[in-house]
């Protein structure tokens, strides 16, 4: 997927790239999310811009699916999610893309992947098939991913990989100026990530999205990301990916330097 | 209001057709059955077959209080009732530590001891045998009405719910980024399904009620390959399954309600043999 070229019909077949910059720039503030008694995130400070491809790295637990679904506004917190027009003068709702960690349906559940992007797309209730329109944007879509085979198939029927280009697609339908990835790539081989990084930030360029990437990869992050933002149940770091690799903490936390392991390594660099 | 119904099948040559009470209980089976299992491929879908099955149950106890309350016919006491109990159930889901099927279990029991209780203290419980069966022939043409009046709009307020419901059974983030507002959405058809149940209580009857619902759609599932086909699969077994059943209960002389219920369970076996034999 070579990228490049856009035809008439716009990159990859999602249509005209929106305008440059929209609504796209979003500001948090003081950002905090308990369950129970337990403070799973805390002071999250961070700007995302739009054009940007922001990786967020950490341990299990350290509060980095969290803090995307409180982004999305789906989980109770403190503190301010807000989404500005390019001079952080005017609120705009935004359009949010999404990819989740994981779906869930048992083998069998009759939803075909035509379904899956009706119910999310279209008002019409899915229960009705699809209105031609809107199987043409679901086509459009997968074509972008290369699983336009798979529009009728069901998800159970569907393997790993071809499940995530299909959330791919779905998120990406229509373009949004923000896009959320909850580790996208579990589940998909190292050629498959590669053309994936490869994909997600050319689109970034083209739409001028906003691209905020939840990964294990952290090698793979420092060739792609813009950003990368190291979370621990608060962000311990937000620098150039080349920074970030570099900081003791990170080197620490995730064993980069096996035999200074326990070292604390020199914190004052 | 039904004359021209009544004229209609009336002049059918069978011998059921004679009969005003069966003319009613078709006309009101025609017409909900397939509502009733629409509502029920979404239950199913939704994992919320227990709830449905607590939320009949429940209407055991808010029979009791209408009846104590000296109400003659019971139906708005009984909505009352089940309503709370479903909101009950969605509140304890939220604020307790409890996993949500030992809630729902626990508030049936509640709700079927209560019952038990108010009807044994006033001798009432002889009186109520119908609703524990149903009685299909016996539904009057108001009660028709009432049926449909609630019915129709709550079936068009699940549509409206369909896609958002489907969309947050697969991932509440991915639906949440869609902007759907995933617990109103949720709460409120919880109160549709109480509404629905307690509504066709009178024709099927506690005790069976969540058999007509979930049935169908079960049956669906075994064969449908996308949301079309497993809603509408799951409607038209109801409508047949419901007519045959009515009639079959006419000869042999059985509870309509029972006999639909055999009938709906015969089908659902017959497709999963069918979903085996296909692999």
């Amino acid at each position: 997927m070579s990228g490049g070229a856009s035809d008439g019909q716009g990159l990859f077949g999602f249509g005209a790239p929106h305008e440059p910059c929209g609504a796209c720039s979003t500001d948090i503030r003081g950002l905090c999310v308990r369950l129970g008694a337990k403070e799973i995130l805390r002071d999250v400070d961070l700007h995302l811009h739009c054009g940007e491809l922001a990786a967020v790295v950490g341990l299990n637990g350290a509060g980095k699916s969290t803090l995307l679904r409180a982004i999305l506004g789906e989980i109770p917190h403190t503190g301010r999610v807000s989404f500005m027009d390019r001079d952080h003068r005017f609120p705009v709702s935004p359009q949010i893309g999404y990819v989740p960690q994981r779906v869930e349906f048992d083998a069998s559940a009759p939803i075909s992947v035509a379904d899956l992007f009706a119910v999310a797309i279209s008002r019409r209730p899915a229960c009705f098939g699809l209105s031609r329109g809107v199987r043409e944007t679901v086509l459009a879509g997968l074509r972008a991913v290369e699983a336009s085979h798979l529009i009728d198939r069901r998800l159970g029927a569907l393997s790993g990989g071809e499940l995530q280009r299909v959330l791919l697609a779905l998120s990406l339908t229509p373009p949004p100026n923000l896009l959320l990835l909850d580790e996208p790539l579990s589940g998909i081989d190292l050629a498959g990530r590669e053309r994936f990084y490869r994909l997600v930030s050319d689109l970034r360029r083209r739409f001028d999205m906003a691209v905020v990437l939840v990964s294990h990869d952290l090698a793979a992050m420092v060739d792609f990301a813009d950003r990368m933002i190291f979370i621990e149940g608060r962000v311990i770091c937000d620098d150039k990916p080349p920074n970030v690799w570099a900081d003791p903490r990170v080197r620490v936390a995730f064993g980069l330097d096996p035999h200074s392991r326990r070292a604390g390594g020199g914190a004052e660099k | 209001m039904m004359d021209w119904w009544h004229a209609l099948v009336g002049g059918l040559p069978f011998e059921w057709a004679r009969y005003a009470f069966m003319r009613n209980a078709l006309f009101a089976i025609i017409i909900v059955s397939p509502l009733f299992s629409l509502m029920g491929a979404l239950v199913v879908s939704q994992r919320l077959a227990f709830y449905s099955d607590a939320v009949g149950h429940s209407a055991l106890a808010g029979l009791a209080i209408g009846l104590l309350l000296g109400m003659v016919d019971p139906f708005w006491a009984m909505i009352v009732f089940s309503a709370v109990f479903g909101l009950a159930i969605f509140g304890l889901k939220r604020w307790s530590a409890v996993p949500v099927d030992t809630v729902i279990g626990l508030l049936m029991s509640f709700a079927v001891a209560l019952g038990v209780l108010l009807l044994s203290r006033g001798g009432n419980f002889m009186k109520v045998g119908h609703f524990l069966v149903g009685d299909l022939l016996s539904i009057t043409s108001e009660q028709i009405a009432r049926l449909l009046l609630l019915m129709v709009p709550a079936t068009f307020l699940v549509l409206r719910s369909f896609n958002a419901l489907t969309l947050a059974s697969l991932s509440p983030s991915l639906a949440a980024s869609r902007g759907f507002r995933i617990g109103r959405e949720e709460v409120i058809f919880g109160l549709l399904v109480a509404l629905a149940v307690t509504l066709n209580l009178q024709w099927v009857g506690i005790l069976i009620i969540n058999s007509l619902l979930i049935l169908p759609a079960a049956a669906a599932r075994n064969i449908a390959r996308n949301l079309r086909e497993y809603v509408g699969f799951a409607m038209a077994n109801g409508l047949v399954c419901s007519v045959a059943g009515l009639l079959l209960a006419y000869y042999l002389g059985t509870s309509a309600g029972a006999t639909i219920v055999l009938v709906a369970m015969g089908v659902f076996v017959v497709t999963a043999l069918a979903r085996l034999a296909r692999k």
